[in-house]
């Protein structure tokens, strides 16, 4: 951790004891022994700290894991996941979205269409991805690039990180209500399997634009929510500072949404986050995407996209009355 | 009908001005656009249709219907649909009976089916003084059941839309009536049937950001606010001045956005003519 920016809140005393054996390290160039065992220590407890914290985490903790600047990104998961990535450019109509990216790519070995929100990690990487929000031009490439893996036999994986679709004029001039949209009747009858993970936030309507998928995984981290808990809490308690009470209200995390039937799996972190060891959480990513893609690719194409519809038909509970 | 004993208040008209509702107490109510004071009974004869200025007041449901089918041709399904408070959302469950007992409204949405100068339809009308027409899992359910009668019976869907977006006290279960909706849109899409979608003051959120824009027919109301994102979180974002008339149906229209504004006069007349060569009848 090079900057205090980067550590969160309930992570203060982790960094606090990192800090010290960095220290202790410094100074021990004679290797004494004594201060070897000190470190030692301080790296067990640590350890059990990491555990503790990360094994009693509050929806309002969750969110904020999914919005850490140092957390894996969707380009690092097809750096650890796949081979051969391949970036296609563009909606060929107006302009190329760099929030929300695709192109081919290779998984174990098959030809596959990755497609995913992307947020920048400086400044300069965060103003060109603009916060992983995109503009109706990246729905429309997202289309795009179903439309050509339907087209050419493509399993399709799109990876949901965003805030939620850019709330901007020339957004609404051309009509990001209606690029959505489109997308998700469109996905509908996209004819090979498709498997979308929400890997940090999942944000509203701008997240389910490329959500409309055969399976839909979670990271244990990330969060999948109507609005922000921070729109939420402006609204129902005219205060956002309410925002802890309106993400545990909302039902946003990842073991909620499985409960709820809203997610199919959660694809386990390590302790400390993905963040922490981003090749252990791609590691148990991929071996869940190869799972899932197996299952689907046993079906019949026919029979892929009724149960898709079924999946999505059947979501959300009332009351019949006579 | 039971709005015949109980009339449901015509209440709140938001307007592209402002969103404060005005809700008429007396029997005059004050026009928002020009300012003319009109005879409450009499801006209902016109339709909600400012007298002076064509200003398109807020209008409910049922009326809606009134003014758009046949005579007695409205059979109402799915009455009986109740949102349930699966995420145990705070004071959803006393919001909820607080709605229904003043809105005279189960939900934020009235379907079935229904005729335009003889061609059978099926319809959903949202009102947007339910909650601010938010869609939940009913409004979902119901519009989806809409779209598939309209499939079986190989008959055209209109939807009425008015709504502030997805409800929020439903959560991800809200969000997914989006998907779901758009769903039964592409079997209806499939089936070669035409779907027309009027959108009405105002509407916004995850109802345009699916059903509402997804019409082979997309028309508006005049004045009709329409949109994705609340101006006050565009500018909040952006830090931009928004243009003129930003997010009307006027500004959309001359975008290329929606297809058509249509005077509420003229809705009907309008909606028949489109169905008559959609169904080369
Ligand atoms: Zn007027």
């Amino acid at each position: 951790m090079d900057s205090s920016i980067q550590v969160l809140e309930f992570e203060k005393p982790l960094a606090e004891l990192e800090r010290m054996i960095a220290h202790l390290r410094s100074h021990n160039n004679q290797h004494d022994l004594k201060v070897e065992k000190e470190i030692s220590n301080l790296e067990s407890k640590i350890g059990k700290l990491r555990s503790d914290i990360y094994s009693n985490l509050n929806p309002w903790q969750r969110v904020q894991i999914a919005r850490h600047p140092k957390r894996p990104y969707t380009l690092d998961y097809v750096g650890l996941c796949f081979e051969e990535f391949n970036e296609i450019h563009g909606d060929r109509l107006f302009s190329d979205d760099q929030a929300l990216i695709g192109g081919t790519a290779r998984f174990q070995g098959e030809a596959v269409m990755v497609i995913g929100h992307q947020k920048g990690r400086d400044t300069k990487e965060r103003t060109k991805r603009n916060f992983g929000m995109a503009n109706p031009e990246g729905y429309r490439k997202a289309l795009r690039l179903m439309k050509m893996a339907d087209k050419f036999g493509l399993p399709v994986f799109t990876f949901v990180d965003t805030p939620g679709a850019f709330p901007g004029i020339g957004a609404e001039e051309r009509h990001i209500s209606e690029a959505i949209a489109v997308n998700l009747r469109e996905m509908f009858a996209v004819k090979v399997p498709m498997l979308c993970t929400i890997i940090g936030e999942g944000g509203s309507g701008g997240a389910l634009g490329i959500a409309v998928t055969d399976r839909v995984l979670i990271m244990e981290n990330a969060y999948y929510s109507v609005i922000s808990p921070e729109g939420c809490a402006a609204i129902l308690w005219k205060d956002r500072s309410h925002s802890a009470k309106a993400a545990e209200a909302l039902k946003i995390t990842a073991p909620d949404l499985l409960k709820h039937g809203l997610v199919d799996e959660v694809i386990p972190e390590p302790v400390g986050g993905a963040h922490y060891k981003p090749e252990v959480a791609a590691q148990n990513l991929k071996v869940v995407l190869a799972k899932h893609l197996g299952e689907l690719k046993k079906l019949p194409l026919e029979r892929l996209i009724e149960l898709r519809f079924e999946k999505f038909r059947k979501m959300g509970s009332f009351l019949e009355k006579r | 009908m039971k709005a015949i004993f109980k009339k449901p208040s015509y209440s709140s008209p938001p307007t592209t001005r402002s969103r404060k509702l005005e809700i008429p107490k007396g029997l005059w109510i004050k026009c928002p656009s020009c300012g003319e004071s009109i005879y409450n009974q009499q801006l209902d004869e016109n339709s909600r249709v400012c007298t002076k200025c064509d200003y398109h007041f807020a209008m409910n449901a049922r009326a809606r219907l009134q003014l758009v089918l046949d005579p007695d041709s409205f059979a109402e399904e799915d009455a009986g649909l109740e949102a349930v408070n699966a995420l145990d959302f705070p004071k959803y469950t006393e919001r909820l009976a607080v709605e229904r007992e003043k809105k005279c409204l189960k939900d934020a949405v009235i379907s079935g089916t229904g005729r335009i100068k003889d061609m059978p339809v099926s319809v959903a009308v949202m009102d947007f003084s339910f909650l601010g027409g938010s869609m939940g899992v009913v409004v979902g359910e119901k519009i989806t059941r809409a779209i598939e009668r309209g499939a079986q019976q190989k008959i055209p869907m209109i939807t009425f839309s008015s709504s502030g977006g997805a409800r929020m006290h439903e959560g991800a279960f809200s969000l997914m009536q989006m998907a779901k909706v758009s769903g039964a849109l592409m079997r209806l899409s499939q089936a070669k049937l035409p779907f027309i979608s009027v959108l009405l003051d105002p509407t916004t959120g995850g109802v345009t950001a699916s059903f509402a824009t997804l019409g082979d027919l997309n028309i508006a109301e005049p004045g009709a606010m329409i949109g994705f994102a609340g101006p006050r979180v565009i500018k909040e974002t952006t830090h931009q001045d928004l243009p003129k008339g930003f997010q009307t149906a006027e500004f959309l229209l001359a975008h290329g956005l929606i297809d058509k504004i249509v005077h509420r006069k003229q809705m009907r007349a309008t909606l028949a003519s489109f169905l008559s060569c959609l169904t080369k009848k």
